[in-house]
């Protein structure tokens, strides 16, 4: 037992991998047994990423330390806290469910499709658990790789460009971040994280502008992941080409690796450069949410409209973390698995609609809620809580965010207000006009509601949904301490941060 | 039994109606869904009433109670709990609510009988009855915002019950969209509030600002009129109504409960419970007044000339709700919450009797095809009548008469009270006057204009839809009766029952209002106000009665003033033109083709890559090479390599 909680964290990164290589192993066998294997493979993990994240306050982190090269010293440095251990759990979540999916409709070469989603997932949660700057980007790049070939081969017809459009926009950032992690060793001597950090601490190695350049280096990076407007190009291609599990998975965790970087790296490392650069990026996260609510209005294609309302949950996602204030932060972090759920679900619902009528042009549908009203239903309460609706999982990372940007600018605020009400705009309108009114055309009326599976995938999504909204405390209190501890070192160490809350009048308040 | 679980027993039982109904009801048969229906409701009312029974009993009362069930959200120095507030408002509307509510489920048994849907319907009313509970009793901002926001979704399904009418579909969304346009003042006045006092829990807030130094006067004033835009949303206000005439496409015992008993009036409500945050900002709480006087009096204007009887009635609705925000606006809550009360009998029975109208028509609703209707529907004719007389003020035997004096007493004497919004207020009491009996007449009385075929099988209602209908009657009339006027040597004992909620509040106003020069004193206050329902009535007796002409030609005289107000002051055409399409335009050809597709993806990104390519062109003849197979092969050297590492050092 002791090793296997030594291991955890290496286990739960490997057992997909491993799953794969059985896959591998089983040769040209029917699919059926490669998707069983990767289910199982899928679902292990699950587990163990549960374990991670029930866990990981009591056993330190789970903590692994192993030296990797000698010269340069890299590690193979793993731990977890309570924002990476919160990734790997909606991991370990959603790809059971991507395996689920794609049940039924990945049926040329299932068994290497099979092989490429594990992969992928060994390579996602290598990226939320490694404390080595190197070992980080290791694995950030090797997820690269399962990706552009799930979207390359198994998706729509555009598939080859968005593939190419999507490596080459991402590799463009991580050439920008390893120089940074270069720089950085140069100057710390280390590609440990913590050691990184104590350093540039304790001795204020970073002259300021060092530290604007190699903020902007690793932020570029995490923006084009996000992606931050105007990086956001690659996004609705990869999105809409890549078959449905490759867009849970992209839309679900991939987004959330660029907020996840800029909470872990950019605030951290650069604190007076994020405090210099957070108007900018605010003002970019603001542009984000508005735009990609305006473009996803005027989408005729369901996937794409999905794929800009991504642009617009995750633009509130870099606000709240720029706001650097513990209400906003935890809200967007909330935010990151929320919308991994939400946007994963609405994902998986476009996709079975794309399954049986072979389009997801929005004008060839209408009045789906007669012959598909089961369907009909989970569309509604996903599309609810992707509105950011109360009791649901979006409202509490939306609430806590827009609560909280106040505190730096009411105008943030406003804005970010003025996003959720587009939010109910564009959602609201698709809506109704894919499920409301006459059936117009033959093929609609004898749609297939769901079947069995899908009702499985899709009352599962609807429990976590429904349950992160009514009782979300159990997620955030994990999160609370670190989130609340990393903001205080933050805001003392950078006295630049200006109040314009009314709130420190002595008189008022606690 | 103790408070919180009887109010955990209030709350509950329509949520699991809902889901009950929601998941099984396909399978139920229709009197299984209405019996969970129904008796979830009920249940509801019966908790409300013994929670209203034990609480006036304890000790604390009249001290809020509260209750924290558990901790909803923590993060940082943001703390929501799930909590409960209760003190005599809360337990006015709770009762309000759940009389209402339980009568119109009642109703629904047989109104919505052959309507198709049943269970959804079941489903959504139990709903909506459970996000009302949540938004009355709930103990702070965010809990408020969660049963806000909902009755908000189960207004958006119930409007769009019949959904496969466009219609339908465009006024559930319209309502949800506007609504959330308010909302969103709610979100930010709700920031602006945590961050001033540091806790969105009522009490904790309530005694905050109490304490507040008078520089926060500012603040507090910003923070007053952003809830009130979540109020304006919600309560259908100026400029923001526009979705409540439109929701009168969702089924009848919908826009009686939804949008004319409870949830239209949440933000009055929304301005009630915080009365102390608007005493602090005054410029807030005239802004209320005017807007709502204003609103009272411009709904009212339409609604002379609607022929859609329910149309008639929903303008009716906002101008009754501006009424309310009058009284709070002037100063006078408890008048203000008083007028809601009793709106809420007189309004939804309005709204329940015209269903009965429509359910005997078949369907119609135009006012101009009916006529002479009291001869077959007597019941239905007769509650309508009562209801009428409530809302047009008759003295003595129409409880609105009672509330709307206080409130233009208010208007006028209150701490903020302005002689020009008395007799604005005054004028839009005989409006209301007339257009009620105008419907009533062109409705119920005069020579039949029925098409023969809808003429045919005029029915009254079967008794599950009447016994409501005379239960409401009963309590129009006795509503006004709880707070006897001082005019006529009573007590006005509904305001002193409320005097402890607003008491600070009202002390805060007292002490910054100027003395009031001019004063008519409450017996000229009511004088006009009878003199106004006189006026208002006589007219429409006269006009749509003995000499129906005269409509007619004052239709032709003033024809450009009629079609104005026919065509409700081209509100939506407004918006749609000035609002929704430049938005759909720049949103598709500008944001889209040309700065996504065209400057940022065309010039920028692909531009780069093409750019990049003529390069490689000449660079290739170097490599030669699969990149995918180099990258595996990478993969699987750094796998191999790690897996070496591991089990060498484990």
């Amino acid at each position: 037992m002791d090793w296997l909680n030594e291991h955890t964290l290496t286990i739960v990164i490997f057992l997909p991998l491993l799953g794969a290589v059985v896959i591998a192993l089983l040769g040209r066998t029917r699919a059926s047994s490669a998707r069983a294997v990767a289910l199982l493979f899928s679902l292990l993990t699950f587990l163990v990423s549960m374990r991670v994240y029930l866990g990981f306050e009591t056993c330190h982190g789970f903590e692994e330390m192993v030296p990797w090269m000698g010269s340069p010293p890299v590690n193979y440095h793993l731990a977890v806290d309570g924002l990476s251990a919160f990734m790997i759990l909606l991991t370990g979540f959603l790809t059971p469910l991507c395996v689920l999916v794609s049940w039924k409709s990945i049926t040329e070469r299932a068994n290497e499709f099979f092989i490429f989603l594990l992969a992928l997932q060994t390579g996602m949660i290598g990226v939320f658990a490694s404390l080595d700057l190197l070992l980080f980007f290791f694995f950030w790049e090797v997820m690269l790789i399962p990706m552009y070939f799930l979207i390359g081969i198994w998706g729509h017809e555009r598939r080859v460009y968005a593939s190419i459009k999507f490596v080459l926009y991402t590799m463009l950032g991580s050439a920008l971040m390893l120089t940074g992690i270069i720089y950085l060793y140069n100057v710390t001597g280390s590609f440990d994280l913590p050691r990184v950090m104590d350093h540039l601490v304790n001795y204020s190695a970073l002259s300021p502008v060092a530290e604007r350049w190699l903020f902007l280096a690793f932020f570029i990076a995490f923006a084009i992941k996000v992606p931050v407007f105007p990086f956001h190009t690659w996004l609705p291609d990869a999105h809409v080409e890549a078959p449905t599990a490759g867009s849970v998975i992209l839309a679900g965790v991939l987004l959330k690796m660029g907020t996840y970087g800029m909470l872990r790296f950019c605030l951290p490392l650069f604190p007076d450069a994020a405090n210099a650069f957070a108007p900018v990026i605010c003002f970019l996260a603001i542009v984000g949410i508005i735009y990609g609510a305006l473009v996803a209005m005027v989408q005729p294609d369901l996937k794409k409209l999905v794929a800009y309302s991504s642009v617009a949950h995750l633009g509130f996602c870099v606000l709240g973390i720029f706001i650097m204030r513990p209400e906003a932060v935890e809200g967007a972090i909330y935010q990151m698995f929320s919308h991994g759920v939400s946007t994963g679900a609405l994902f998986m619902l476009v996709g079975m609609l794309y399954d049986r009528r072979h389009t997801r042009l929005i004008k060839e549908f209408g009045g789906l809620a007669t012959s598909m009203p089961i369907y009909s239903t989970f569309f509604l309460i996903v599309t609810l809580s992707s509105l950011g609706l109360p009791i649901m999982n979006g409202f509490v990372g939306e609430f806590l965010i827009i609560v909280g940007s106040f505190y730096r600018h009411a105008s943030y605020t406003v804005f970010a207000s003025i996003g959720v009400v587009l939010a109910a705009v564009y959602l609201l309108w698709a809506y109704q006009r894919v499920f409301y009114g006459e059936i117009t055309k033959e093929k609609n009326r004898n749609i297939a509601d769901c079947d069995l599976r899908e009702k499985l995938i899709l009352t599962i999504m609807v429990i976590v949904i429904i349950g992160m909204g009514v009782y979300p405390q159990p997620f955030l209190r994990r999160l609370d301490r670190g989130v609340t501890t990393m903001m205080f070192r933050l805001n003392r160490k950078s006295l630049l941060l200006t109040d314009r809350a009314p709130a420190r009048h002595p008189g008022v308040g606690r | 039994m103790n408070l919180e679980i009887l109010l955990l027993l209030m709350v509950l039982p329509p949520l699991v109606g809902a889901a009950l109904n929601g998941i099984l009801g396909r399978r139920f048969s229709q009197a299984t869904v209405s019996l969970v229906g129904c008796g979830a409701s009920g249940l509801s009312m019966i908790f409300a009433l013994l929670s209203a029974w034990i609480y006036t009993k304890s000790a604390s009362q009249p001290e809020p109670f509260t209750w924290s069930y558990f901790k909803w959200i923590q993060a940082g120095t943001l703390r929501a709990d799930y909590a409960f507030y209760y003190d005599r408002l809360t337990l006015i509307m709770t009762l309000t609510v759940t009389v209402v509510a339980f009568l119109i489920h009642l109703y629904s048994r047989g109104y919505m009988e052959h309507e198709g849907g049943y269970y959804r319907f079941f489903t959504y009313l139990n709903l909506f009855l459970f996000m009302m509970l949540t938004l009355v009793t709930a103990g702070n901002y965010a809990l408020m915002f969660v049963g806000w926001e909902g009755v908000g979704l189960c207004s958006y399904l119930l409007i769009g019950f019949y959904f496969t009418k466009k219609s339908a579909s465009d006024a559930g969304k319209k309502a949800f969209i506007v609504t959330r346009i308010g909302d969103a003042g709610f979100t930010i006045g709700v920031a602006m509030l945590f961050w001033t006092v540091h806790s969105l829990d009522f009490k904790v807030v309530f005694n905050q600002v109490v304490k507040l130094p008078l520089e926060f006067q500012g603040v507090m004033t910003a923070i007053g009129i952003l809830l009130f835009v979540g109020a304006a949303g919600k309560s259908a206000q100026l400029p923001l109504y526009v979705w409540l005439p439109d929701a009168m496409e969702g089924p009848t015992p919908v826009s009686a409960l939804i949008h004319a008993a409870t949830m239209v009036t949440a933000g009055v409500y929304l301005v009630a419970r915080s009365s102390i945050i608007f005493a602090h900002g005054p410029a807030a709480l005239a802004i209320v007044a005017i807007v709502g006087c204003l609103t009272a009096f411009f709904a009212a204007t339409i609604a002379l000339t609607q022929n859609d009887l329910k149309r008639m009635l929903a303008y009716s609705t906002i101008s009754q709700l501006g009424y309310m925000f009058l009284g709070c606006g002037a100063g006078v809550f408890a008048a203000g919450i008083f007028h809601l009360m009793t709106h809420a009998f007189f309004k939804s029975l309005l709204f329940l009797a015209a269903g009965s109208v429509m359910h005997a028509m078949s369907g119609e609703l135009d006012m101009r095809k009916m006529g002479g209707l009291r001869h077959k529907l007597k019941i239905t004719h007769a509650t309508f009548l009562i209801a009428t007389i409530a809302i047009s003020g008759v003295p003595l035997i129409g409880s609105g008469f009672f509330s709307k004096d206080e409130i233009l007493a208010g208007a006028m004497e209150g701490p903020l009270g302005k002689p020009w919004l008395y007799w604005l207020g005054t004028i839009t009491a005989a409006l209301t006057a007339f257009y009620m009996f105008r419907g009533l007449c062109m409705t119920f009385y005069g020579k039949s204009r029925v098409e023969p075929r809808a003429a045919h099988h005029l029915h009254e209602s079967g008794y599950e839809m009447t016994v409501p209908l005379m239960v409401l009657a009963f309590f129009s009339v006795v509503a006004g009766w709880v707070s006897w006027p001082t005019a006529w040597n009573g007590s006005e004992a509904f305001d002193r029952y409320l005097e402890p909620v607003f008491a600070p509040a009202n002390a805060v106003l007292r002490s910054g209002a100027a003395e009031q020069s001019a004063s008519l004193g409450p017996g000229a206050i009511m004088g006009f106000s009878i003199l106004a329902a006189g006026i208002g009535i006589a007219l429409a007796l006269w006009w749509y009665l003995k000499s129906t002409e005269i409509p007619e030609e004052l239709a032709e005289r003033f024809a450009d003033f009629y079609r104005i107000l026919i065509h409700k002051y081209y509100v939506d055409e407004a918006y749609n033109w000035l609002i929704v399409r430049p938005l759909r335009t720049v949103s598709e050809k500008f944001l889209w083709r040309d700065v996504d597709a065209g400057a940022i993806d065309g010039i920028m990104v692909n531009g780069t890559g093409e750019g990049t390519a003529d390069l490689g062109g000449v660079l290739r003849k170097i490599q030669s090479g699969n990149i995918p197979s180099y990258a595996a092969w990478v993969l699987l050297g750094a796998v191999l390599w790690l897996l070496y590492i591991l089990t060498a050092n484990a």
